[in-house]
């Protein structure tokens, strides 16, 4: 499978990035040489085999519903770009 | 009701297909996956921790209880657990989305299949597919009118716990949906797992409507989000229905897109952010490990579940031999079926009567006053003990219906029992024949051009003198008695 | 008493005593190597050098240990790794994008060392995100080995974790914090001379720990010999409740398990291992580490691991793939970088395409297109079978043998401007340590000889999970063995 420009182009825009038109020359030599890399996968017989999520590791441990954490709006934006009024400012979102 | 399940077009009629996703706020103190307070209404950004701000190198732990409300909620839609679920990421970008994806159970729901029988009014009843239901996160809210050109950010609401409870397409009207939602919420709020308050949001609907021809495949649906009740939720499908029938009949194609609904002018509009084509990429999140559960412990949740509205409806209708409309009104609140079921108790021995004549009170007078001054059960000035004593004197003969309903607005005024007052107005009921027929027999001779006309075939003119006998008598004569007991006068008995 | 420039020779297990025996206070010790830091800031090691801070500290510990209560790393200077998160202090994980947050919190393996009593001289520059295994891609410069070839050509330290491996190297730390994803501890200690231990996945908290690929991160430290790496892992180590993949097995007590010698234990030999492009003084010094255990009394097991050509196209799909979605965090609004946009998208693109370098906008891409619909099944799915395929591997190979010697990387430290351009022969360095990482296998690289150039080569120990010990306990056999001479004593 080989990515083409458009390829590429609606990758970077479903991960916000954005990229200048020789950006996207570029990335796309790089994408195409590494997924004909991983592309060796197919070699391998996987029809019986169940994915591995992750490391195998006892079952999900759960906490106790008690209000322990949160109540600190200073520590949650002072690292914030832009703040108004105790809220993080964004431009204007058209719903 | 066949005109509820078709619509009527210009080419004829159209069949609707309607799929519902709730989203229910899980009851819980703290977060699905931070320890973060739930609370409704605090102040900006105060219940936000560094895991809900997406701050990084932040990881979720969940919330047990969230857990379980999930299982007892999934017991009270009949539906199956799945004793090992987990947890995918849903990857899109937002500006309450803190992490850039919501963590939810995209491909192991923690319940299955299920079923909810929703009533309707001309008393049938129908039974709506449950897919699924499923453990994820809430989102930020983005306030838009602080600023003209800018979105405010408040992150309380992030990380919430919520159920997604997905139907099947089974339902073919607004009633239908609607029934769903009100059967819905009974279970949740009688489980107590979601306050059910759709005006706070803790219980929002997107709605999946499409119509088709009779018989025809699915048509192509429309998504509209975040109906938050159940009227919108009605307006939302009538016109949904009016905009798909009118396209479709002037032979144009309906996208599959995602509306909002305008509660102001009562329509559906397209939403703009979400025109892009989404692929929100789901994958297991590595975060956390698949979430099991302990078939003994699933087990106590279920054997300790409280009566769910359904069943308490079939022992009402077993136990009392009520119809199924009144047993169904009665169990959409808990604390309704309780006042309804501590009145029965009060009473000096329940019959099937009786039952019926209690909840045509409580569903009648007592529901019409509590509307009426914007009360609810739990403030109502009438208990259940004094409502069964009200009953009492009807069943007794002690006042007749009519004179009952004047009680009962003394009752709502003064809060004083019924006997009380029957004994401080006179208005205990008159049956005794020697004090009736007298009245009677003065009226008829008051009036003997209207007898003759009465006996030659005006019978319409009998209710005139059961009028006149009961105004003389301030309405409390038995009127049972004053029909018998003219009758034979009137020489028809 | 030592001199006060050989405060810097010292391990950590040695600078514990001279503070014991009052040889030199916590105070004097962090001095000395404010002054080193000073002195080879060309290496650019730290990101953040942090002098006030650690000598505040320095003099808390000396009255602690007045008082004797002095804890395991009681006054013990360390670099740590720009992507733990340090309250207060700058926290980038080498990017732009980052670049001024302060995190509001500890995460929980330096608060564990803060416990411990240890000083923090400075956050330690690494690849970006931990992306890379050269230490090249941080947006704050790169960091140079401090070993050299005759061509004087200035040398990568490795990474990502190329900061914490120089600093530890150079005496600029006594020892460091490093994170491993796919070899980001153990390949550049094998390149710096230094010992590297990667834990089992969920032995070190990921609480705080800036995350990479969260299926696959795993803290761990590097260090200037065996018994220092068994040392800081002991502190670093434990179960934690605010991760959900922390293990709540019991930690042993590592520095047990040291000295008691490779006797009967079986050791693996992966013949798989033997990859193209191996240097040949590699392939005769993994000969000779194989010969040392036999000589120590342990036997020699050819063994099998045939899903290891695989490893690496698995890793490029999984760790792609859960970055792109980890990292879409960063997006100028709660922290970090903004860059201005008039629409919300417009500002997130803005702001990730000036905020994240040229390798991990490569990953977030790779990674987007791997889960992408119509993909997901061909790539990330396919991807995750073959990791269990690889684990099974691994599983059955341990039904054989104690534990698996195999090389930590194909070559020797290579020159920065020798650096492959083509990202996939970039990625092929990983090719000996991507396999137990997929695995979540607890590993050791340990220096054991020197190139042709004359630059340290280590040896890997793979074991069970969460048996740190026999890879411990090996790996301090091999050094034994080796007695290699490390940068600060040549």
């Amino acid at each position: 499978m080989s990515l083409d420009q458009t390829a590429v182009k609606r990758i970077a825009t479903l991960a916000r990035l954005k990229m200048t038109p020789e950006h996207i020359t570029a990335m796309q030599q790089d994408l195409n040489r590494i997924l004909s890399f991983i592309e060796q996968l197919g070699e391998v017989d996987t029809s019986e085999v169940e994915a591995m999520v992750g490391v195998e590791l006892p079952a999900m441990p759960m906490r106790e519903d008690s209000v322990d954490d949160g109540d600190d709006v200073k520590k949650i934006l002072a690292n914030a770009p832009s703040v108004a009024s105790d809220m993080f400012v964004v431009p204007k979102v058209v719903e | 009701m066949s005109d509820q399940y078709f619509y009527e077009g210009a080419s004829g009629p159209w069949e609707l297909v309607i799929g519902l996703e709730v989203h229910a706020q899980i009851n819980s103190k703290s977060k699905l996956f931070s320890g973060a307070a739930t609370a409704f209404g605090a102040e900006p950004n105060t219940q936000v921790s560094f895991m809900d701000a997406a701050m990084p190198g932040m990881l979720p732990v969940i919330n047990s209880h969230c857990v379980e409300q999930a299982v007892k909620t999934g017991f009270g839609l009949n539906a199956e657990i799945n004793l090992i679920s987990s947890f995918d990421r849903k990857n899109y970008f937002y500006a309450d989305l803190p992490s850039g994806y919501q963590i939810t159970q995209f491909t192991r729901p923690i319940v299955g299949k299920g079923y909810l029988d929703v009533e309707l009014e001309d008393g049938s009843s129908r039974r709506i597919g449950i897919t699924r239901l499923h453990l994820e996160q809430d989102a930020g809210k983005s306030v838009h009118d602080q600023h003209p050109d800018k979105s405010y950010i408040d992150l309380n609401r992030a990380g919430v716990g919520l159920m997604e409870i997905v139907s099947e397409p089974d339902m073919r009207s607004a009633e239908e949906a609607a029934a769903y939602v009100k059967k819905l919420r009974a279970i949740v709020r009688c489980l107590g797992t979601c306050d059910g308050n759709m005006d706070q949001g803790s219980m929002r609907v997107d709605i999946n409507v499409s119509v088709r021809k009779p018989g025809a495949p699915l048509g192509t649906r429309a998504e509209i989000k975040n109906v938050n009740s159940i009227k919108f939720l009605t307006q939302a499908v009538h016109y949904e229905v009016d905009r798909q029938v009118s396209l479709l009949e002037a032979g144009e194609e309906i996208l599959q897109e995602t509306r909002l609904f305008d509660a102001a002018q009562g329509i559906t509009r397209s939403m703009r952010s979400k025109e892009h084509a989404h692929d929100y990429r789901y994958f297991p999140d590595p975060d956390l490990p698949p979430l099991v559960l302990e078939k003994a412990w699933v087990e106590t949740l279920r054997t300790n579940l409280p009566e769910l509205p359904d069943a308490k409806k079939d022992r009402l209708m077993e136990e009392y031999e009520l119809p199924l409309y009144d047993a169904a009104l009665l169990v959409t609140e808990t604390e309704i079926a309780s006042y309804y079921e501590e009145t029965l108790q009060a009473l000096e021995a329940v019959t099937p009567k009786g039952a019926k004549l209690v909840a045509n009170w409580l569903l009648g007078e007592v529901f019409g006053a509590l509307n009426r001054d914007g009360k609810t059960l739990e403030d109502c000035p009438i208990t259940p003990g004094a409502l069964a004593g009200l009953v009492m004197e009807i069943q007794k003969d002690v006042i007749s219906g009519k004179i009952a309903k004047d009680v009962f607005s003394m009752m709502w005024e003064t809060g004083k029992s019924a006997p009380a007052l029957i004994a401080e107005h006179g208005l205990q009921q008159v049956s005794d024949d020697g004090a009736i027929i007298p009245i009677i027999d003065k009226v008829l001779a008051d009036n003997p051009q209207m007898v003759e006309e009465y006996r030659q075939g005006k019978d319409k003119l009998f209710g005139f003198f059961v009028g006149q006998v009961m105004k003389i008598m301030a309405g409390k004569a038995n009127p049972e008695l004053v029909n018998k007991l003219l009758r034979e006068r009137l020489g028809t008995a | 008493m030592p001199n006060k420039n050989s405060l810097i020779h010292l391990s950590l297990a040695q600078a514990r005593e001279g503070l014991d025996k009052k040889d030199f206070s916590a105070l004097e010790l962090t001095e000395a190597y404010l002054k080193e830091m000073e002195a080879q800031r060309d290496l650019n090691a730290y990101i953040l050098e942090l002098p006030e801070h650690a000598l505040e500290a320095a003099r808390e510990s000396d009255k602690r240990l007045a008082k004797k209560e002095g804890g395991l790393l009681e006054g013990m200077p360390l670099a740590i790794k720009d992507l733990f998160c340090t309250e207060g202090i700058q926290t980038t994980s080498a990017s732009h994008i980052l670049e001024g947050f302060k995190p509001p919190y500890e995460s929980t393996v330096t608060q564990n060392l803060k416990k411990a009593g240890a000083v923090f001289l400075g956050k330690a520059n690494m690849d970006q995100f931990a992306m890379g295994s050269t230490t090249t891609t941080s947006y704050y410069g790169n960091t140079l080995n401090p070993w050299q070839r005759a061509d004087g050509k200035a040398l990568t330290p490795g990474g990502s974790s190329g900061g914490s491996s120089a600093a530890v190297a150079a005496g600029i730390a006594i020892a460091a914090t490093g994170s491993d994803t796919g070899g980001s501890i153990r390949q550049p200690a094998a390149f710096t001379g230094t010992v590297g231990l990667k834990p089992t996945y969920g032995r070190c908290s990921r609480w705080g720990m800036i995350a990479f690929a969260c299926s696959l991160d795993q803290a761990g430290p590097i260090t200037r010999n065996v018994r220092d790496a068994a040392l800081m892992l002991q502190v670093m180590a434990g179960h934690d409740p605010k991760d959900s993949t922390s293990s709540t097995r019991e930690l042993p007590l590592f520095e047990a398990a040291l000295g008691k010698g490779v006797k009967g234990l079986k050791v693996g030999i992966p013949k798989e291992y033997y990859v193209d492009g191996l240097d040949p003084t590699i392939t005769q010094l993994w000969e000779r580490g194989a010969q040392w255990l036999r000589e120590a009394g342990a036997e020699i097991v050819e063994i099998n691991l045939p899903h290891t050509k695989y490893s690496l196209p698995t890793y490029y799909v999984v760790a792609p793939a859960e970055a792109s979605s980890t990292l879409a965090r960063y997006d100028g609004v709660r922290y970090g970088l903004r860059v201005k946009g008039d629409s919300l998208d417009e500002m997130y693109e803005n702001t990730r395409s000036e905020g994240f370098g040229a390798e991990v906008q490569r990953r977030i891409l790779i990674g987007t297109y791997v889960l992408s619909a119509g993909y997901y099944d061909a790539y990330y799915l396919k991807a995750q079978k073959v990791r269990a395929l690889i684990a099974r591997d691994f599983h059955q190979a341990f039904q054989k043998v104690d534990v698996i010697l195999a090389p930590t990387t194909p070559s020797a430290a290579f020159a920065i401007d020798e650096k492959p351009t083509d990202p996939v022969v970039m990625y092929l360095n990983d090719a000996l340590t991507v396999p137990a990482s997929l695995a979540g296998l607890p590993c050791l690289s340990v220096p054991a000889g020197l190139s042709a150039e004359g630059l340290p080569l280590g040896l890997q120990l793979i074991g069970p999970a969460f048996d740190e010990e026999v890879i411990l306990r090996v790996g301090q056999v091999l050094e034994d063995a080796a007695a290699f001479k490390p940068f600060l004593e040549r």
